[in-house]
C-alpha cells in the first residue's frame, strides 16, 4: 500500500487526456501536465511525441528538474523555429496548459486582468501561442486551485484562446479544429460534452461533492458524474516518481494533500 | 560599391538608429538576446522606438528606461521568472502602446515583411480578442472555399539586432545552440540588421568551412557586425553559456525595491560593456554559466 497525493491523482487523470491521440506532439506545460504527458507515453500511448522542453524530440520522456544537460537522448528535432510549421499549424499536437482564467465557453486568458488593454490592472504573460493552439489543435487544461476566480462568471477578461462562444466567431472562419478536451482540477475532472459544448463534471475526486465544485465555479456546471476519479496504480506511481526525482509535484497543490492509498 | 567590411563599434551601430524607428530584437524571452546592443541603446539618447520582439529583459529594460513608444509582442517573460517585472510595471502604468499577437502570427508577420507582402492570411486570431484589440482586418479566400481569414500585416522593421555565435567581417554569421528561434526572419524583415557576435573571424571559410549549415541567414541581410563576447548576458547563448538567473533575480527584485530604473541602471547597464560585465564577475564568469535545463 502506497499513499497517493492529490497531485499524483491529477497527473494520472490528466494522462488520460492523451490516450488515443495518435502520433501528435503531447505538450504539458507545468509539472502536472508535463508528468501526465510523459506518463501517458510510458504507459498507454507510446505513439505520442514530445520534446525535452527545449528543442529536441525524445522517445524517453525527460525527468523534471535539475539533471545533466546532455541527459536527454534526442531522437528528433522540433525547435521553436519549426514549431508552427510542423506541430501547431498542422494540428499535430495536443497541449495541456494552465491559463489564469477560463469561462463557460472554454475561452481562456493568460494575458491581463482588469483595467483596459492600454492599461491593465495586472499584466501577465501575453497571449503566447494560445490563439493558434486553440484554433488548430486539441487542448486540455489543468488547474491546481479550482475557484471562481479561475472559473469566472461571464467571460474571461481577455480572450486569449478560442472557445465555443458563438458571439466571438467571425462568420466564414474555419473553426473545425477547435477541440477542447479535458479539464482536470484539484476537485474534479470535466469535459466539454454538454449541449453546445457546455462544461460537464464527469468525475469527482475522492471526498468531493458536485455541490462543492459548483460552489467553486463562477458559472453553471452540468452534473454528468459517473463516479470517483480513478486512483493511480502502483506502476503509474513508480513512473511518476522516476520522472519527478526532486518531487516538484509536491509543490503544485496547496499543502500537498494525501488522498488515498494505492494497492 | 558595396562595403563588404561591415565591422562597426556598438556605438556606431546605435548611431545608425534613429528616434521613432521600428526595431526588431532577435532571441526568445531570456534566450539569445543581443543584450549588449540593447545596453548600448540604453546608454544613448534614442527614444520613441517601436520594439518588435519575443520579449525578455530586452523589452523590460527598454520599457523601464522610457525608450519604448509601442511594443509588438506575444509574451514578455524570463522563463523561470514568468512575469517580466519592468514590462509589467510599464503596462500597468499605461505607459506604452501595444500590438499583442499570437507567437505564430508574429513570425508570420515577419515573413510577410521579408517577402514584401502587405499581409499573409492566417486562421490564428479568429475567435479571440486579438483582432479587435489590434485592429487586424480579415480577408476572404477568392476560391470556392470562401474562407474568412485574418490578414496578418507585415511587421516591417527599420532595423533588427541579433546576437550570434560568430561572424566574419563580411557578415557571414554562424548561429549554434539547440534553437535559433526566428532570428533569420527578423533579419529578412529588416531594412538593416546589425549583429553582435561572441567571436569575430576574418574569413569564415578559412576557419570553419565545415560548419556552414550554421549560417542561418545570408550576409546580404547583415549590415553591421561587432564582436562582443558575453554580449547576450544575462540571457543564454548556447552552447557558449547559459542564462544568469541570479542576475535576472536581482533585476526582478530591483523592480520592487527601489522600483526606479534610474537608480539601478548603472548596475544593469553601466557606462560601458567592460564595466557592466565586471559587475557580474567578468566575461569568464559569464562563459562559465551552465546551460539551462528545461
Amino acid at each position: 500500500m502506497t499513499d497517493v497525493t492529490l497531485a499524483e491523482l491529477c497527473i494520472f487523470a490528466c494522462s488520460e487526456a492523451f490516450r488515443n491521440n495518435g502520433e501528435v506532439v503531447a505538450t504539458g506545460v507545468g509539472p502536472v501536465p508535463r508528468l501526465a504527458a510523459s506518463l501517458a507515453k510510458l504507459t498507454h500511448s507510446p505513439e505520442l511525441m514530445m520534446t525535452d522542453g527545449e528543442a529536441y524530440l525524445v522517445e524517453q520522456p525527460v525527468p523534471l528538474g535539475p539533471r545533466g544537460y546532455n541527459d536527454r537522448k534526442a531522437a528528433g528535432y522540433l525547435p521553436f523555429s519549426r514549431f508552427f510549421d510542423a506541430a501547431v499549424w498542422t494540428g499535430r499536437r495536443h497541449a495541456m496548459v494552465t491559463p489564469t482564467q477560463i469561462d463557460r465557453f472554454g475561452q481562456i486568458n493568460l494575458s491581463q486582468l482588469g483595467g483596459t488593454h492600454q492599461q491593465p490592472k495586472t499584466q501577465m504573460l501575453g497571449v503566447r501561442g494560445f490563439p493558434g493552439n486553440t484554433i488548430y489543435h486539441p487542448n486540455s487544461f489543468f488547474f491546481p486551485s479550482h475557484t471562481s476566480r479561475v472559473f469566472v462568471a461571464g467571460e474571461v477578461d481577455m480572450v486569449s484562446g478560442v472557445g465555443y462562444n458563438p458571439a466571438k466567431r467571425v462568420p466564414g472562419g474555419n473553426y473545425s479544429a477547435v477541440d477542447l478536451r479535458s479539464i482536470v482540477t484539484n476537485l474534479c475532472v470535466m469535459d466539454f460534452g454538454g449541449p453546445d459544448n457546455a462544461i460537464r463534471v464527469v468525475s469527482l475526486h475522492p471526498g468531493v461533492t458536485f455541490a462543492q465544485v459548483q460552489e467553486a465555479t463562477g458559472f453553471e456546471l452540468i452534473d454528468a458524474v459517473t463516479g470517483e476519479t480513478a486512483l493511480p496504480d502502483g506502476e503509474a506511481l513508480a513512473i511518476i516518481a522516476s520522472l519527478d526525482p526532486h518531487n516538484i509535484r509536491a509543490s503544485v497543490i496547496k499543502d500537498n494533500p494525501t488522498i488515498g492509498r494505492a494497492a | 560599391m558595396t562595403m563588404l567590411d561591415k565591422r562597426m563599434t556598438p556605438a556606431e551601430i546605435v548611431g545608425q538608429l534613429s528616434d521613432g524607428m521600428t526595431l526588431g530584437i532577435g532571441g526568445w524571452g531570456p534566450r539569445r538576446k543581443p543584450m549588449a546592443l540593447v545596453r548600448e541603446i540604453l546608454r544613448s539618447d534614442l527614444k520613441d522606438l517601436t520594439v518588435v520582439a519575443y520579449g525578455g529583459a530586452d523589452v523590460g529594460m527598454l520599457c523601464a528606461a522610457g525608450k519604448v513608444k509601442k511594443l509588438v509582442f506575444a509574451f514578455v517573460s524570463l522563463d523561470a521568472i514568468p512575469l517580466e517585472p519592468w514590462f509589467r510595471k510599464a503596462r500597468e502604468a499605461g505607459q506604452i502602446e501595444v500590438l499583442e499577437l499570437d507567437e505564430g502570427m508574429f513570425q508570420w508577420g515577419l515573413k510577410a515583411a521579408a517577402f514584401g507582402l502587405p499581409f499573409l492570411p492566417t486562421r490564428v486570431g479568429l475567435g479571440t480578442d486579438l483582432a479587435e484589440l489590434g485592429g487586424l482586418k480579415t480577408v476572404q479566400s477568392p476560391y470556392a472555399d470562401g474562407e474568412v481569414l485574418i490578414a496578418m500585416p507585415a511587421l516591417k522593421l527599420d532595423a533588427a539586432l541579433l546576437h550570434v555565435n560568430r561572424s566574419d567581417w563580411r557578415g557571414n554569421i554562424h548561429a549554434f545552440g539547440p534553437d535559433v528561434y526566428y532570428d533569420e526572419w527578423f533579419a529578412r524583415a529588416a531594412a538593416k540588421t546589425y549583429v553582435s557576435c561572441e567571436q569575430l573571424v576574418d574569413r569564415m571559410e578559412d576557419h570553419y568551412p565545415a560548419e556552414a549549415q550554421a549560417n542561418i541567414v545570408e550576409r546580404a541581410f547583415i549590415s553591421g557586425v561587432t564582436e562582443i563576447p558575453g554580449g547576450a548576458h544575462p540571457s543564454s547563448m548556447p552552447p557558449a553559456y547559459g542564462w544568469d538567473m541570479k542576475a535576472f533575480k536581482a533585476y526582478t527584485d530591483a523592480a520592487k525595491e527601489p522600483g526606479n530604473w534610474a537608480e539601478v541602471a548603472d548596475r544593469f547597464v553601466a557606462s560601458d560593456e567592460q564595466t557592466y560585465l565586471a559587475g557580474f564577475g567578468g566575461v569568464e564568469a559569464v562563459k562559465a554559466l551552465p546551460l539551462p535545463i528545461f
